[in-house]
């Protein structure tokens, strides 16, 4: 006999968030008003730090039809590369008070169009010090997914860094990298990165088992 | 005081992919085209994935765990009240403080409140169908609301989902992130359902079912069930530091 190990559980299965996530997530898309607060797909707010970027997209099924019902939520570093959580303490980078780093957002109902609005994240240290070019962390649920996919948002205008970047050096075919890369645009004036994410197919986006 | 201790920069354990339904489920139609059917790319963690968003109580209103009083206009919903109850661990046993759960379901006659549900059953006036509320200090979270109905759903011609509460919930890092639903003791809709069976391990299914919890009802008042959550678990080891590199 040797002593037992503490005891542990496991993890509680994952089920699809349904056609009806939005009630529970953001209850005004489903048609009514609950909540005093809610929750948006404004990530950073006027006086965040930082260039203030639009960030867009449509989620495409394996039939190449836009995904009507998608539930995505972003979580990302602030202009300097810090994420707003106290187990960030990457030594010189300073902590935004006007800065959450976390939004949501349901595609529209009609086009299946996404979008998020915040400022561009700094690059964040990865592991061994190698830093991370600067990417949005994106989490997509909908009816038909059974497990929310992980994935991430990188910018196309940060070639150097992107070329540098450990997770995505770790995708063997390079043309898959290019599905995590958003294509700059600009309207108005203001920086709109734009993202198609592919469940299925061809062009399937690198999903991510973190 | 922080609520995130020394702990939380350590990595997440693997995720056992044995105990999630796989993406792709053909009996759960809509899993078909909405699947994706490379091998997800292992990926060891950095700060993206060790943290993620914070909630405070000025957040939640006072009402938002109690769907009984929280959309009643002129009059209480319709239904069987009850209590839902439980805690929110990780892996290792460990409580998860001041997270966020947000709950969300179908009237007792299993209607959703939401613009693209037209199944026959009415909308009940006086209720809304969802709900949050954070854990407290040990991880404990409660609501109060009515039994959701099962209802019918496009997949086989006579599918019905059994009754359930859809459940999200965060955790201290964005890799512990978790949609799940729950399911009430002794439905018998519980195994005819593909979202259920899609699940590969029988007892890990069986974890999706809360069960009838006497000591927690209020007599003469309502029932209780009982749903405790186990989100992933970290790394016990001390951390080296390799995460932040310095
Ligand atoms: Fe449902």
């Amino acid at each position: 006999m040797v002593q037992p190990l503490p005891e542990t559980f496991r993890e509680t299965p994952s089920q699809t968030a349904g056609p009806y996530v939005h009630i529970g997530l953001i209850p005004q898309q489903a048609g009514f008003d609950i909540f005093e607060t809610n929750f948006s797909n404004v990530v950073a707010g006027p006086d965040a730090t930082g260039e203030p970027i639009r960030v867009e997209g449509r989620v495409f099924d394996g039939a190449g039809e836009p995904v009507r019902d998608v539930l995505i939520e972003v979580w990302q570093a602030n202009a300097a590369g810090r994420y707003a959580h106290p187990a960030d303490r990457q030594p010189g980078k300073e902590a935004d008070p006007h800065f959450r780093g976390w939004g949501r957002t349901g595609s529209d109902f009609e086009t299946g169009l996404w979008f998020f609005d915040t400022v561009k994240p700094g690059i964040v240290s990865g592991r061994h010090g190698r830093p991370m070019a600067p990417h949005l962390n994106l989490w997509i649920v909908a009816r038909g997914i059974n497990t929310g996919l992980q994935t991430r948002l990188y910018f196309s205008d940060e070639e150097a860094a992107n070329a540098a970047d450990p997770v995505l050096n770790l995708i063997e075919q390079k043309s898959r990298r290019q599905t995590l890369i958003a294509r700059r645009e600009t309207r108005d004036g203001r920086g709109v990165y734009v993202l198609d994410i592919h469940l299925q197919g061809e062009a399937e986006t690198v999903f991510f088992d973190v | 005081m922080e609520t995130v201790t020394d702990d939380d920069h350590r990595e997440f354990l693997q995720r056992d992919r044995g105990v999630h339904p796989p993406a792709f489920t053909p009996d759960y139609k809509t899993s078909v085209l909405r699947s994706p059917r490379r091998a997800l790319l292992s990926l060891q963690n950095s700060l993206s994935e060790v943290t993620g968003p914070t909630f405070g109580h000025s957040e939640i209103g006072e009402l938002d765990n109690d769907l009984i009083r929280n959309y009643a206009h002129d009059g209480q919903p319709i239904g069987e009240r009850c209590i839902v109850h439980g805690r929110v661990r990780d892996e290792n046993g460990r409580g998860i403080p001041q997270t966020l759960v947000e709950f969300w379901q179908a009237n007792a006659g299993g209607r959703y409140r939401h613009r693209n549900d037209h199944y026959l059953a009415p909308i009940d006036p006086n209720f809304g169908g969802c709900g949050r509320t954070l854990t407290d200090a040990q991880g404990n979270y409660v609501f109060r609301t009515i039994k959701p109905g099962p209802y019918p759903w496009r997949n086989f011609l006579n599918s019905w989902r059994p009754a359930h509460i859809h459940f999200s919930v965060f955790g201290s890092g964005f890799a512990q992130r978790l949609i799940t639903q729950m399911y009430f003791e002794g439905d018998p809709l519980i195994w005819r359902d593909p979202m259920v069976l899609g699940i590969p391990d029988r007892a890990a299914a069986e974890r999706l079912i809360a069960p009838l919890d006497m000591n927690a009802a209020i007599p003469l008042d309502m029932l209780a069930y009982r749903f405790d959550i186990t989100l992933r678990g970290r790394q016990s080891t001390v951390f080296e530091n390799k995460l932040q590199g310095n």
